[in-house]
């Protein structure tokens, strides 16, 4: 029997990760302890400071792990192997790290509504009853939703950065509950809200389950969990190759679940339209970029040298992804749900650079790869997504915030400066140049034609035309049709939201005009360690 | 010094968005002429001859290999100056147009053509592959407000209708874009710069797939048959200055394109389909004036000759020969300049009749002698009657299409008969004749409109009489790109 041996922790390069955690452990004490009155406040200021921190920490780290043996990758292995801090998982960290400062201030935002969060005054009453009306008259919120979102990112940094299945399974599981919980806790239309929550959970849960199998498999075929055993194993083709294909298939299905493709899509648009706007905007871009990084990294480093084996099966996702997405986006009354499947739709664009994976000897001197494409997909993605979002929290009419497309109808008119910044964000996914979604759009094109992956690109492009027309649809409708009765109005937002939709513009329109150091630095982030 | 010429309108297109209302109009014309007299300066500087010139280059996207790279040779420096002398006349046509009740206003309409004169100019002078398709995209987007926010009932659609097919074409042009940075990139240096693709040595497969590519998306620009549908609606519904701007200035790209990257980068594709395209470019030719003559709606009838004077440009492009290439080249000027005088002399007349059906016009001629003369010059011009411009340009691309085939050429011969039909017919109907009892007689030409089209008859006239100076720009131009594709030898100088 081996000998237990204590695992040696990296403080210092897992300093982001611990400070984002320990954050949010703070939060739960707080939540318990602290007045009332006081736990907005402290909460909101806890969360954004340690938010802070951790950046400035992936900053520090960031300029100090050293380069990995032939110079192409850098980082260390910490805690016994388990996590990878890379460049990759540094990119990420930081990209997540910046959009959940977004989604804190978005979470913050009490102006919109007359004081109130967008969240219930308290879960537990059922809706429409005496008890949810005392609740609402008492003002009160919920002020757990802070450190459940630090737990989501904290879940978010480790799962991209898992260099073992059983650690990934649980960055996984980190991530998604506290959004399981986050998504039933509207306080407008809350049966709508817990619905969603349920069936996000339901499928959510299934999906892990997947996982787990699919992990377990791979165990079985390879006789470690670790992604560079697993690597061994598959270079020297050691087990049963069924053992391999199924298992990988199984952790693809966990995988791809939560990014969203095609056919594991189905909860997007129902999840996007019943959860509070603020955390649509928080998971919609931050989920995205998590489960991307933990899919590259499984996919390249652990079973990287089987490629020939998931790339087909890559581009039939890719391809229906796309192609699903934009299809059934134009079909959509409803904007949260059009950008749900416009979401399914970028999942796919995503693929297609993950398709574009070869050998680094087939690269020219200076020619992108696959992963800094996708890494600076992800961060266009991200805060276009963000930013369009926090739009669509602020558009009301009567009865709240309104997402019938109809009722836009006239936003151009009404409020010229929303409507122009939304249209922008709308340009920004459809990948018109001049915007990060256009320079996003080429590097994932060019990289999957480098590699040959010419019918997926064929796809893309018809695809990207079928989703011209959507966005196209919505910037008709809001400069071009008459309103319907009163029109819309806009909410005058606090400077949370404000802050977090301008940054987000401003992102997406420096990105798209001068895009040289995001990419330099996804070029810097190099390789997997393995 | 284009850098200037790019930044010049774009500024202006800031300074009148946040001009004050009343002023907005002034200070947009003030940049427009500010942008004609910097043309005729970069004009001054070009040296008649020589290929690329006055060329800058700065490394703009490292990582992909993209330049900011500007230079004009002989056919940039054309559409530069037809771009800088359009724009002028355009913003004096719109003065009272852009400020009917209902419209975004005034400021909103000149500071999105100062825009769209912006991007256009980018567009020719890009010498960046991907710089290029940046701006080539860009263009749509003021396309798209001015369309959709100023004209007839109906525009939102047609704006619509416009957008999507100019980004369809437009992201099957990207993808040749990145197939052609691949290329470069397996070549040994990834970049998008023209002279660095120009020396690739692309096979045959490859340079055919990106030649549809390009070719597609330069079609529906240009436009070609079968990707015109958009045209007539938008040229119905958007105002007639907006048209002027689309037809004249940006549907330049599309055969533009084709001559710079079509033939420049991929001449052996481009010789490949040239018999598909000559027939396109045939088709369009006789069935744009065919459906134009069966049109009712002024500005639709206008919008739809123009495919069949586009037909000509290309059919110009694609016989490979010195004097189609010339010709075609000196008819996008000629068009740009006889449409332009449609368009906004049919503008005029709609304002004043109120409707925009010949059915209900008649009469014209004997209440408003100057509109009326106007119009048959335009009329007149396009239908190639020698004397005015087109007419040179016109019989160069007949006799090039004779060289390359008779039947090419008889085909062609037809559409002067019918372009005879359509143009003289229109006139009739709605200049001559009795006067209409249910309207009010028609007001003549006022000062600031005749300063409008006066300019524009003169070109005509001049140019029709003495092409020479635009043909001493134009040849030296052709001569190298039939060289680059190996045909040099053929032909001369016309």
């Amino acid at each position: 029997m081996t000998e237990f041996v204590k695992p040696s922790v990296e403080y210092f390069e897992l300093w982001p990760l611990l400070v984002v955690f320990g954050a949010a452990c703070l939060g739960v004490v707080v939540e318990a302890f602290a007045p009332r009155a006081a736990r907005y406040p402290a909460q909101v200021g806890l969360s954004l400071v340690a938010l802070v921190t951790a950046l400035v920490g992936v900053v520090l780290v960031a300029g100090d792990v050293k380069s990995y043996e032939d110079g192409a990758a850098r980082g260390i292995l910490a805690v016994g192997g388990t996590i990878a801090v890379d460049g990759p998982s540094l990119f990420i960290w930081g990209l997540v790290l910046a959009l959940a400062i977004g989604g804190v201030l978005l979470f913050a935002e009490r102006y919109l509504d007359g004081g109130a969060s967008a969240f219930a005054g308290q879960a537990a009453t059922v809706p429409g009853t005496d008890a949810e009306t005392a609740a609402i008259a008492a003002q009160r919120e919920h002020t757990e939703v802070y450190p459940l979102l630090l737990f989501a990112v904290f879940g978010m940094m480790l799962f991209p950065a898992a260099n073992d299945l059983l650690t990934m399974f649980v960055g996984l599981e980190v991530l998604s509950l506290p959004l399981y919980l986050l998504s039933g806790l509207a306080r407008r239309r809350r049966l709508l809200s817990q619905e969603a929550a349920l069936k996000y959970f339901m499928l959510g849960a299934f999906s892990s389950g997947f996982f787990l199998y699919g992990a377990a498999l791979i165990y079985g075929y390879a006789g470690s969990l670790d992604f560079s055993a697993i690597n061994e194993a598959v270079r020297n083709d050691v087990g049963s190759s069924t053992l391999l294909l199924i298992g990988t298939g199984l952790l693809s299905v966990g995988l791809l679940f939560k990014v969203g493709a095609a056919p594991f899509q189905a909860w997007t648009p129902d999840v996007y339209q019943g959860a509070p706007t603020p955390v649509v905007a928080f998971m919609a871009a931050g989920t995205k970029v998590a489960a991307f990084g933990a899919l590259l990294r499984l996919f390249y480093v652990a079973l990287g040298a089987d490629r020939w084996s998931w790339q087909p099966m890559m581009w039939i996702i890719a391809i229906l992804s796309m192609f699903v997405g934009a299809v059934l986006a134009t079909t959509q009354s409803d904007i949260k749900r059009l950008l749900a499947y416009s979401s399914v739709a970028h999942t796919g664009f995503l693929l297609v650079g993950v398709v574009g994976l070869q050998g680094s000897a087939q690269l020219a001197d200076g020619e992108i790869t696959s992963l800094q494409a996708v890494l600076f997909y992800l961060a266009t993605y991200g805060f276009a997504t963000i930013g369009a979002f926090a739009v669509v929290g602020l558009v009301r009419d009567g009865g709240g915030e309104t997402t019938a497309l109809d009722r836009w109808a006239g936003l151009g008119k009404e409020s010229p400066v929303v409507a122009a910044v939304f249209a922008f964000f709308l340009l920004a996914l459809a990948g018109i140049p001049l915007t990060a979604g256009f320079v996003g759009k080429l590097a994932v094109f060019s990289v999957a034609l480098a590699a040959g992956a010419w019918p997926v690109v064929v796809a893309a492009i018809l695809a990207s035309i079928i989703a011209v027309f959507l966005y196209v649809r919505v910037i008709k409708v809001m400069y071009f049709d008459e309103p319907v009765g009163d029109g819309p109005s806009v909410a005058y937002p606090s400077v949370l939201t404000a802050t977090t939709i301008a940054v987000g513009a401003a992102v997406t329109l420096v990105l798209g005009i001068l895009p040289g150091p995001v990419l330099d630095l996804a070029a810097v982030a190099g390789e997997f360690i393995r | 010094m284009l850098t200037v010429l790019v930044l010049l309108p774009l500024v202006g297109a800031l300074v009148v968005a946040l001009a004050p209302h009343a002023l907005a109009r002034t200070i947009g014309l003030g940049f427009a002429l500010a942008s004609l007299v910097y043309g005729l300066v970069v004009a001054s500087r070009y040296d008649v001859g020589a290929g690329m010139q006055l060329t800058e280059t700065h490394t703009w996207i490292e990582a992909l290999g993209v330049h900011y790279a500007l230079g004009v040779d002989g056919l940039g420096l054309l559409m530069v100056l037809l771009t800088v002398a359009i724009v002028p006349p355009v913003m004096l046509a719109s003065w009272r147009e852009s400020d009917e009740p209902g419209n975004n206003g005034a400021r909103a309409y000149f500071a999105w053509v100062l825009a769209l004169e912006a991007m256009s100019l980018a567009v020719y002078t890009a010498t960046d592959v991907l710089l290029f398709y940046v701006v080539f995209e860009a263009t749509l987007i003021p396309a798209y407000f001015l369309i959709g926010g100023f004209g007839r009932e109906g525009r939102g659609r047609a704006a619509t209708k416009f957008l999507i097919y100019q980004l369809a074409g437009g992201l099957v042009l990207l993808a040749s874009v990145v197939g052609l940075y691949v290329v470069s990139a397996n070549a040994g240096a990834p970049s998008f710069l023209i002279s660095d693709l120009a020396a690739l040595d692309i096979d045959p497969t490859t340079q055919r797939w990106l030649f549809v590519g390009f070719f597609i998306a330069f079609a529906i620009k240009a436009p070609l048959f079968p990707f015109h549908t958009w045209l007539a609606d938008t040229s119905e519904k958007a105002t007639p200055s907006t048209s002027v701007l689309l037809v004249c200035v940006l549907d330049k790209i599309g055969t533009f394109g084709m001559l710079r990257y079509c033939l420049g980068l991929l001449p052996d594709a481009s010789q490949w389909a040239t018999p598909l395209v000559v027939v396109l470019a045939l088709i369009s030719i006789v069935y744009g004036a065919l459906i134009a003559i069966g049109q009712d709606d002024v500005l639709r009838l206008i919008g739809l000759t123009s495919l069949s004077h586009f037909g000509f440009i290309v059919l110009g492009i694609f016989v490979f020969n010195a004097t189609g290439g010339a010709g075609a080249i000196l008819y996008m000027v000629n068009h740009g300049i006889a449409t332009a005088l449609m368009f906004l002399v049919a503008g005029f007349l709609i304002h004043r009749t109120g409707t925009a059906s010949i059915r209900e016009m008649g009469g014209v001629e004997k209440h408003a002698p100057k509109l009326a003369g106007a119009f048959l010059i335009a009329g007149l011009a396009a239908c190639g009657l020698p004397g005015l411009s087109p007419f040179v340009s016109e019989v160069m691309v007949i006799i090039a299409a004779f060289d390359h085939h008779w039947l090419v050429g008889s085909v062609a011969v037809l559409a002067i008969v019918l372009a005879a039909i359509y143009a003289l017919w229109m006139y009739q109907r709605t200049m001559t004749g009795p006067d209409r009892v249910d309207m009010a007689p028609v007001v003549d030409l006022d000062r600031r409109e005749v300063g409008i089209v006066a300019p524009l008859v003169l070109a005509l006239v001049l140019l029709g009489f003495y092409p020479i100076p635009l043909l001493d720009v134009i040849n030296p131009y052709v001569h190298d790109s039939l060289v680059s594709v190996g045909l040099g030898q053929e032909g001369g100088q016309p």
